[in-house]
């Protein structure tokens, strides 16, 4: 599916010297990283490493502390409200518990981003609602169900769905398969990268998950010491000799998932 | 909905017909398609069979492609079967894709019909009915817990009980002090007026001590904490209950009890008197404040008589009111906490209902006090 275009695309995400933290503490210092047009990128680091910040600042929850963000072309850092409001239609957010609205129905929840950008009719939001629902693989009934009601598996299908209401270009997911059974992590791989390839999206992952990385990634970026110290596809990414990089991907764990790959 | 018909602008999905050809163009995407109903309007669809050429569509994305498909659809029961040409194989796999997943999607359900007036009374009732008894049976209980941790003292959670007195009764002192005192200058500004019409100047001390020691300043400190600490206790453990902390407080073999019920209750049940007994003073010198600048009674006159018209009687009864009002308050804090189910939307629902059941049951607790000390004649 993917096609090197004719003349290099400028990329969906350009993030340059970028700079967080929280009080004293620095998270993110001159960290440098591009995500191209068409590809799944996960990022991936230890416990702390700033995975779930990055996100955050790149999908305008925290404001950095210095550098630059660009999403679609646009600096983000210092972004104005109406610019951000447009800015936000074109990307949507899987959250790692799913944050659905409790008090709404799922097709209620997904139709939510719909009601708030668009003109569109109550029947009409309901109809792609229910489209939605059947893209993220949720059976016919789910639609009337509250969050309550599902189950894990379905609950982060419910998330996908509502972060897929306005068509985004461009995807983020926090840990969407931490919680899932083996079987149902597997099949949320695979709903990702068919919908990616369907709907030709751009799509960012913070993962933990060895076997998503295999089967799902173009190119996995890992954090470290303030900064993405690799970036590369799977396979290339386990030669490199860095000793963070090393640590993560040898430890039994990560030689099992490589192995099923291999076979 | 746009009520005129706005310009289709470049990027705007729309369909042309020329004699019997039909064309669709632009961005058959979510912003493409707004207001394409009204631009559907002035399409003039040839008779019979058509062919719509969609090689001009510039882009596609998932709500375009349903409006495409619900498009041929409405044409097609209008007896106009419609053929899709020149569409690019991209759009071609997307339309292939919705068509496909819209057939399994589910049919938005009717919402149930509305139960009858009978009916919804009966459910009313038997709802209130059962709410009671298993409010009963949280009493009951609570009050095994306490007799559980009073028969094994050591397992009493002491920094529980005095951190609970400190943020229900240190810390609610400051709106006590205010509200009360108010309640004592308005009390003593509206008698005053009456009083002073018959030259009756001195009553306002039996006025204000024996309506503030005996009813209101009890019943206000009660309605004050009710709203303040009550509500805190039923979110606290509501929240509690969501994040499933209660379900490893169990786990843990702490009984959620022992931990989060009976240290608030008898937290209270410590708390409230005292801080009735700071409302008295504090109304009190509210009503003296008004004595004096208004009714030319001054401090010492006013003090004097008060122990000749206010009998111990009266200030215990009003003192003693309060460890019923706490349990109360607490008891139905914490029982709401435990009964909210699923999100954020129940915490809210489960914090009011407690407040307005606490207040609601204070000021009944309150009428029947009156009328069974009125019956023996105190």
């Amino acid at each position: 599916m993917k096609q090197a275009p004719a003349e290099p695309e400028p990329p969906v995400i350009v993030v340059r010297n970028l700079r967080t933290g929280f009080g004293s503490t620095i998270i993110h210092d001159k960290l440098n990283l591009d995500i191209r047009r068409g590809e799944i990128v996960a990022l991936v680091g230890g416990s702390g490493s700033g995975k779930t910040t990055l996100l955050r600042a790149i999908i305008m929850l925290l404001q950095p502390i210095g550098g630059s963000i660009e999403l679609f072309g646009q600096e983000i850092v210092g972004i104005g409200e109406r610019a951000a409001f447009q800015l936000r239609r074109r990307f949507g957010m899987l959250f790692q518990q799913g944050a659905l609205f409790s008090s709404l129905t799922v097709r209620e929840n997904v139709g939510v981003p719909l009601r708030e950008h668009t003109a569109l009719s109550a029947k009409e939001i309901a109809e792609i609602a229910d489209l939605k629902i059947a893209l993220a693989g949720l059976p016919a009934d789910a639609g009337g169900k509250l969050p309550r009601e599902l189950s894990g598996g379905m609950l982060k299908r419910a998330a996908l769905a509502r972060a897929l209401a306005l068509d985004p270009a461009l995807l983020f997911l926090d840990e969407p398969t931490a919680g899932l059974d083996p079987v149902s992590a597997g099949a949320f791989d695979e709903l990702v990268v068919q919908l990616k390839e369907s709907l030709g999206l751009t799509v960012v992952m913070v993962t933990h998950d060895l076997d998503t990385l295999w089967q799902a990634t173009d190119r996995v970026a890992f954090l470290g010491e303030k900064r993405v110290i690799g970036y590369a596809p799977m396979q290339e990414l386990t030669q490199a000799v860095h000793p963070l990089i090393r640590a993560y991907f040898e430890g039994p764990r990560g030689r099992a998932a490589g192995n099923r790959r291999a076979e | 909905m746009v009520a005129v018909p706005s310009p289709p602008s470049v990027d705007s999905a729309v369909v042309r017909c020329a004699m019997e050809r039909c064309q669709c163009a632009g961005g058959w995407t979510l912003d493409g398609i707004q207001g394409l109903d009204s631009r559907l309007r002035s399409v003039r669809w040839p008779s019979g069979a058509l062919e719509l050429d969609c090689s001009a569509v510039r882009a596609i994305d998932t709500t375009g492609a349903l409006r495409l498909l619900n498009l041929v659809a409405e044409l097609e029961q209008a007896g106009r079967p419609v053929r899709l040409v020149g569409l690019r194989a991209e759009h071609r796999a997307l339309l292939e894709l919705v068509r496909e997943r819209r057939a399994s999607a589910g049919v938005s359900a009717a919402p149930p019909a509305r139960p009858g007036g009978l009916e919804r009374l009966g459910r009313l009732v038997a709802f209130h009915l059962s709410a009671g008894t298993a409010f009963l049976g949280f009493v009951g209980e609570a009050a095994a817990a306490l007799g559980r941790l009073l028969l094994r003292p050591g397992r009493f959670r002491w920094r529980a009980l005095f951190g609970n007195i400190e943020d229900a009764g240190v810390n609610a002192l400051p709106i006590i002090a205010l509200l009360s005192f108010m309640m004592g200058v308005v009390i003593a500004y509206q008698g005053g007026q009456q009083l002073k019409a018959y030259g009756a100047n001195i009553f306002i001390v039996e006025l204000i001590s024996l309506t503030m020691l005996r009813e209101l300043a009890p019943l206000i400190t009660a309605i004050i904490v009710a709203g303040r600490t009550g509500s805190a206790y039923t979110a606290q453990i509501g929240t509690m209950q969501i994040t499933e902390e209660v379900d490893a407080l169990r786990t843990i073999g702490i009984p959620p009890m022992d931990l989060l019920v009976v240290p608030k209750l008898l937290a209270l049940v410590v708390a409230l008197p005292l801080l009735t007994v700071f409302a008295d003073a504090l109304s009190v010198f509210g009503g003296m404040v008004m004595a004096q600048t208004l009714l030319d009674v001054n401090f010492s006159d006013f003090l004097d008589r008060v122990p000749q018209v206010v009998t111990l009687t009266s200030f215990l009864l009003g003192v003693g009111k309060a460890p019923v009002f706490a349990a109360i308050i607490a008891l139905v804090g914490c029982y709401q906490g435990f009964h909210v189910r699923g999100g954020a939307d129940s915490v809210g629902r489960q914090t009011t209902v407690s407040v307005v059941q606490s207040i609601f049951l204070v000021i009944a607790a309150d009428a029947l006090f009156s009328v069974v000390l009125g019956g023996v004649g105190l």
